[in-house]
């Protein structure tokens, strides 16, 4: 520590580089060549045949190829499918349970009980969660016995042999599992908005309603797109749910089936070169989702909105 | 030049200081795992490694080898007599776990410290070719095992780890025969009888057991519980494997189980569940009104009588007449002989302790005192043909559950009819790809064709080397 | 007009109570069940469902106790070791990051953060086969370390953190640190972690729950009894042999799993309790 006059001709830029390098370091080193042999071995014929390897033979494009040939798109389509029965619910409760939670016309009683309980489920592994599932949504379970003694039904619902159920059960278990999360995620970036602006609003008349819509949406965009893209890519990444409730087969006739799940079906043989394939275009839609839905909702207005921020902080100040 | 490889300097110290500043939160925690036990092994001798994905050969070994000197208290180890220690590593099934592991270290295995180097492992018959036809398992032969010394085991054991040369490459301890296990009450009530050789002779064939099935319909009652209970019974009794050069030719046994099960739906005649299943469960218990159920040797006296007790054993229940149906059940042989389970020893090429591989194998898979007595303190059926037809002969012997029946008898007779010649190393794939494809058949969401169509895609995705299925007329 | 905006209509108070207190039931329910399920005998277990418990709860419990595979207690320590420095690491090093990407102008910075925000959308169940490979060549196969370090470079985490920072810090903050003679590490540990301690909060309790509940890897990496993290041990039990098969067990060792991650989420929880506020705004 000498001087800091010193200091003060040195440009700071190093220390950007310095503050970021253990995460690009651990990226590099743990994930970095993984992926990297898995874009190289997506060109190429490399599986396993019992224990016998086979290739790797340079195929050029034709793990592509046949990817393309498959049911890649019906995949993607029961994953899209699948992650919009759960994000629906999820992004509509987490929002009402949000502005709620943070209204404070709203005299919620054992608010601070709710609010750690909604993200409780996501503490149940998956895989025990599906168990629990199994048992609730079973020919002879309680859901069927309730819905049959209740007279909506005459014989047993069979959930997972039917297209809609299985998806159902899919998304229920997907939206009770992350809506709590959202609804945290959501509500930390409502408590940020300025609280003057609600004092406006409700000055001049407006409904909870229009609060909502004209002052809290607009403000917690940042927050809504961080949601969107990591609820999106997890979504597209959907695994463990649809895998567990269908004891990995992605029944009925493979409507369940994620990319994932296909792409798992392929690492029974090792399959290294169709793997690949499949995760370098899913990384591509991923990637393409992500930078696109980033910069359309929040890049172009990144820097006047620090402005406008900076504008409300000097008129406090 | 030295300005760059100064401040690279400079970024590692900036790296290593953030790191220690990070780790110190958790460093009181994560300096345990850095203390590898290391030493032990080195001077204590030889290390014999098994792999294993349950407990259960184990505590067979544990409680049977001759050589057991010391268990440790955590189990990891076991030490022999000769100073021999015995590592276990036991990986869980989820997720295919086992396999990739152990596919893993078989691979590595050239590479691997001796101490390191796998000696034993197991595996079930679904995937035992897929080891069996390696090179990665020795010729059990090869370690001094002969054929006189396997001589008293039934022959299907050794034909599933029989390789495409003719050389049997495992051994195993147990033998797992299926029989029909029938509720005597609705036998009585449906074939006016719950005599075993006449039910047997109700259902010895297909066509009669297809004929049952209507008149127990009649009665109220189903024939079986649900799509997959009578799987095995048609896929051990195939003319060919599974797969021919790269070609999956689907048998036309394995199709008359789609008949019958898609009959069976449709008519009601099953209960629609599926293996291990909530539904199958209760099926087999004091609510059930299932005819009777395919199962095997551990099936019965453990899953099929724990089911059929109205209050558990662990909850004060007795294992009696008068719980639940306890005694209700007896068995038969059913329309075809067929096995379900069972576990093999392998010897992993490599191994630096072939001489203790082939006692381990020869001691608790042909030694007949060994396997009676296992028999007879864990009612697990074990494969020596002298010593089970010992328990069989013997009057006395009789299950209280199955009503006096000796099932013992009947498991001696229906073991040595078992033919699996035509076990393949792609049975578990084909196996589970068809019963889950043919589900969606069953249960009426989709037509035939596109069950096989759906067939066809799952099984080459799981073995990329098929090219074609080709089904029978 | 500002009398009859200070309190909601008392039916839709009651609307709310009630919608909240549905939700708060599904989420509960599934607790209880496992509860339950945790007292009943495996045969009862297989044979349905139950809203009732049993009276095997002791037995249950002194049977996973005493499987010495099963060695519940190290399995709670190695989760609790992976976990906590998971989101150690996870939550301190995505803050670094960000700090680093926001406090300072440097010509890779726009690079950098697209970089992130493209590793973002990496699928990771792909490159897992590939990972216990690379695992396997450092020698860190069946321990403990590969579970954990990779948490460093967490982009998620990141991208929070990054919108955390920019609403919530003020560069004046840092400016005023840097007059009074604060390096930059020492400007990042005691002035910058504070005002992200709730942001880091959240996202600790994140990613402990996610690490606290992964099978795949672990179960790729660890081989060892003593090393075993809990869902692989409840992966253990569940592909015990027949004689052994216990859903009973089962069901208590996930219960048992839970306890402990239940408490550290009720501790960390006041965060979410007392609001974290993203954007600074304060009063």
């Amino acid at each position: 520590m000498k001087g800091s006059t010193k200091r003060k001709s040195v440009s700071y830029a190093k220390w950007g580089y310095i503050f970021i390098l253990p995460f690009f370091a651990a990226f590099l080193i743990f994930q970095m060549i993984p992926l990297a042999s898995t874009i190289y071995y997506s060109f190429f014929e490399y599986y396993r045949s019992g224990l016998n390897i086979i290739g790797p033979n340079f195929v050029g494009l034709e793990n592509y190829k046949a990817l393309l040939g498959s049911d890649f798109t019906k995949y993607m389509g029961n994953t899209l499918i699948l992650w919009i029965i759960g994000f629906l619910p999820q992004i509509f409760f987490s929002l009402l349970l949000a502005a709620w939670f943070t209204d404070l016309r709203l005299k919620i009683r054992g608010k601070q009980f709710f609010k750690v309980v909604i993200y409780m489920p996501n503490l149940i592994m998956a895989s025990a969660f599906s168990m629990l599932f199994f048992a609730l949504f079973s020919d002879n379970g309680p859901v069927n016995a309730f819905l049959i003694s209740a007279g909506l039904i005459d014989k047993p619902f069979r959930f997972l042999s039917t297209v809609v159920g299985a998806r159902g059960l899919v998304g229920l278990m997907n939206f009770l599992m992350w809506f709590g999360n959202t609804t945290i995620l959501l509500m930390a970036a409502i408590m940020g908005i300025n609280p003057a602006l609600f004092e406006a609003a409700e000055l001049d008349g407006c409904n909870h309603t229009q609060i909502f819509f004209k002052i809290t949406l607009p403000n917690i965009r940042p927050i809504l797109v961080y949601v969107l893209i990591t609820s999106m890519i997890g979504g597209l990444q959907m695994f463990d749910v649809p895998q567990i409730l269908t004891n990995g087969k992605g029944t009925p006739n493979r409507t369940v089936t994620t990319i994932i799940m296909f792409l798992n079906n392929h690492l029974y043989s090792k399959n290294y070169g169709m793997a690949g394939s499949i995760s370098v275009i899913l990384f591509i839609i991923c990637a393409v989702l992500c930078i696109g839905v980033y910069f359309s909702l929040n890049g172009d207005d990144s820097k006047p909105k620090k402005k406008k921020k900076k504008a409300a902080r000097a008129a406090k100040a | 030049m030295r300005k760059s490889a100064k401040s690279l300097l400079a970024l590692a110290l900036a790296g290593a200081m953030v790191l220690s500043t990070a780790a110190c939160g958790s460093s009181s925690t994560t300096s345990e795992t850095t203390e590898a036990p290391a030493a032990e092994s080195a001077e204590a001798g030889k290390v014999l490694n098994i792999w294993c994905w349950n407990d259960e050969f184990q505590s067979r070994f544990n409680d049977y080898y001759p050589g057991v000197k010391e268990v440790a208290e955590d189990k990891s180890t076991t030490t022999l007599e000769d100073g021999t220690t015995v590592k276990w590593t036991i990986n869980p099934n989820e997720n295919n776990n086992y396999q990739n592991k152990l596919d893993e270290a078989l691979l590595g295995q050239a590479d691997a410290a001796a101490d390191d180097k796998i000696d034993i492992f197991l595996i079930e018959a679904d995937y035992a070719l897929k080891y069996v036809n390696s090179d990665y398992t020795m010729n059990v032969a090869d370690l001094g095992l002969t054929e006189e010394d396997m001589a008293g085991q039934y022959q299907y054991t050794k034909d599933i780890v029989t390789d495409d040369n003719g050389a049997i490459k495992g051994t195993t301890w147990q033998a797992t025969p299926g029989l029909f296990a029938y509720r005597r009450s609705i036998a009585k009530d449906v074939l006016g009888t719950d005599d075993p050789e006449k039910v047997q002779e109700a259902l010895s064939d297909w066509d009669k057991f297809n004929d049952v099935a209507e008149q127990a319909h009649e009665k109220g009652y189903k024939m079986l519980s649900g799509y997959d209970d009578s799987y095995r019974t048609f896929s051990n009794n195939v003319s060919a494997p599974w797969v021919e050069g790269t070609t999956v030719k689907v048998d036309e046994n394995i199709m008359n189980w789609v008949e019958q099960t898609k009959e069976f739906t449709d008519n009601g005649y099953n209960n629609k569940s599926s293996l291990w299943d909530d539904q199958w469960a209760a099926d087999q218990g004091p609510k059930g009104k299932v005819f009777g159920f395919f199962y095997s040797t551990w099936g019965i006296n453990f899953t099929l009588l724990g089911n059929s007790l109205e209050t558990p054993e662990d909850e004060g229940g007795k294992a009696e007449v008068g719980n639940g149906i306890f005694g209700d059940y007896a068995v038969c042989e059913g329309p075809q002989s067929y096995y379900w389970g069972g576990t093999w020893i392998c010897a992993a090429t490599g191994t630096d302790n072939a001489d203790l591989v082939k006692d381990v194998m020869y001691q608790l898979t042909c030694n007949a005192d060994i396997d009676k007595q296992i028999t007879l303190d864990t009612q697990d059926y074990t494969n020596n043909m002298q010593a089970m037809e010992e328990i069989a002969a013997d009057p006395d012997f009789g299950s209280d559950f199955l009503g006096g029946q000796n099932h013992v008898a009947l498991f001696a007779e229906a073991a040595k009819k078992i033919d699996m010649s035509n076990a393949g190393a792609y049975d578990q794939g084909c196996n589970e790809k068809f019963q889950a494809a043919f589900k969606d058949y069953f249960d009426g969401n989709i037509s035939i064709d596109d069950a096989k169509a759906n067939f066809e895609t799952a099984i080459k995705e799981t073995y990329p080397e098929l090219t074609e299925v080709v089904w029978p007329d | 007009m500002r009398q009859k905006n200070e309190n909601a209509h008392p039916i839709f108070t009651l609307f709310v109570h009630l919608v909240l207190i549905f939700l708060a039931f599904l989420c509960l329910f599934f607790f209880y069940i496992l509860l339950i399920n945790s007292t009943r005998n495996h045969f009862d277990i297989q044979k349905g469902f139950s809203f009732l418990p049993g009276t095997s709860f002791v037995s249950n419990f002194k049977k996973v106790m005493a499987d010495a595979n099963i060695p519940v207690l190290s399995g709670i320590k190695n989760s609790l070791i992976v976990s906590s420095a998971s989101a150690i690491l996870a939550t301190y090093f995505s803050a670094l990051t960000a700090y680093g990407l926001y406090a300072y102008d440097f010509k890779l910075k726009k690079p950098a953060f697209v970089f992130i925000m493209l590793i973002l959308a990496m699928p990771t169940q792909v490159s897992a086969l590939g990972f216990v490979r690379l695992v396997d060549r450092m020698h860190m196969m069946n321990t403990l370390w590969p579970l954990f370090l990779p948490s460093i470079a967490a982009p998620a985490v990141f991208y929070f953190m990054y919108s955390y920072i920019q609403s919530s810090l003020p560069m004046e903050l840092v400016e005023a640190a840097r007059m009074d003679g604060c390096g930059e590490f020492m400007t990042f540990n005691r002035i910058v972690l504070p005002i992200m301690k709730p942001a880091m909060a959240v996202q600790a309790i994140f990613s402990f729950v996610g690490a606290w509940n992964n099978y795949f890897i672990p179960a790729l990496v660890i081989s060892d009894n003593n090393k075993k993290t809990l869902p692989i041990l409840i992966a253990a039990l569940r592909s015990a042999d027949f004689l052994k098969f216990d859903m009973g067990k089962v069901y208590m060792l996930i219960t048992i799993a839970i306890i402990p991650i239940i408490i550290v989420y009720l501790l960390l929880s006041r965060y979410i309790v007392d609001g974290v506020t993203l954007g600074g705004v304060k009063e």
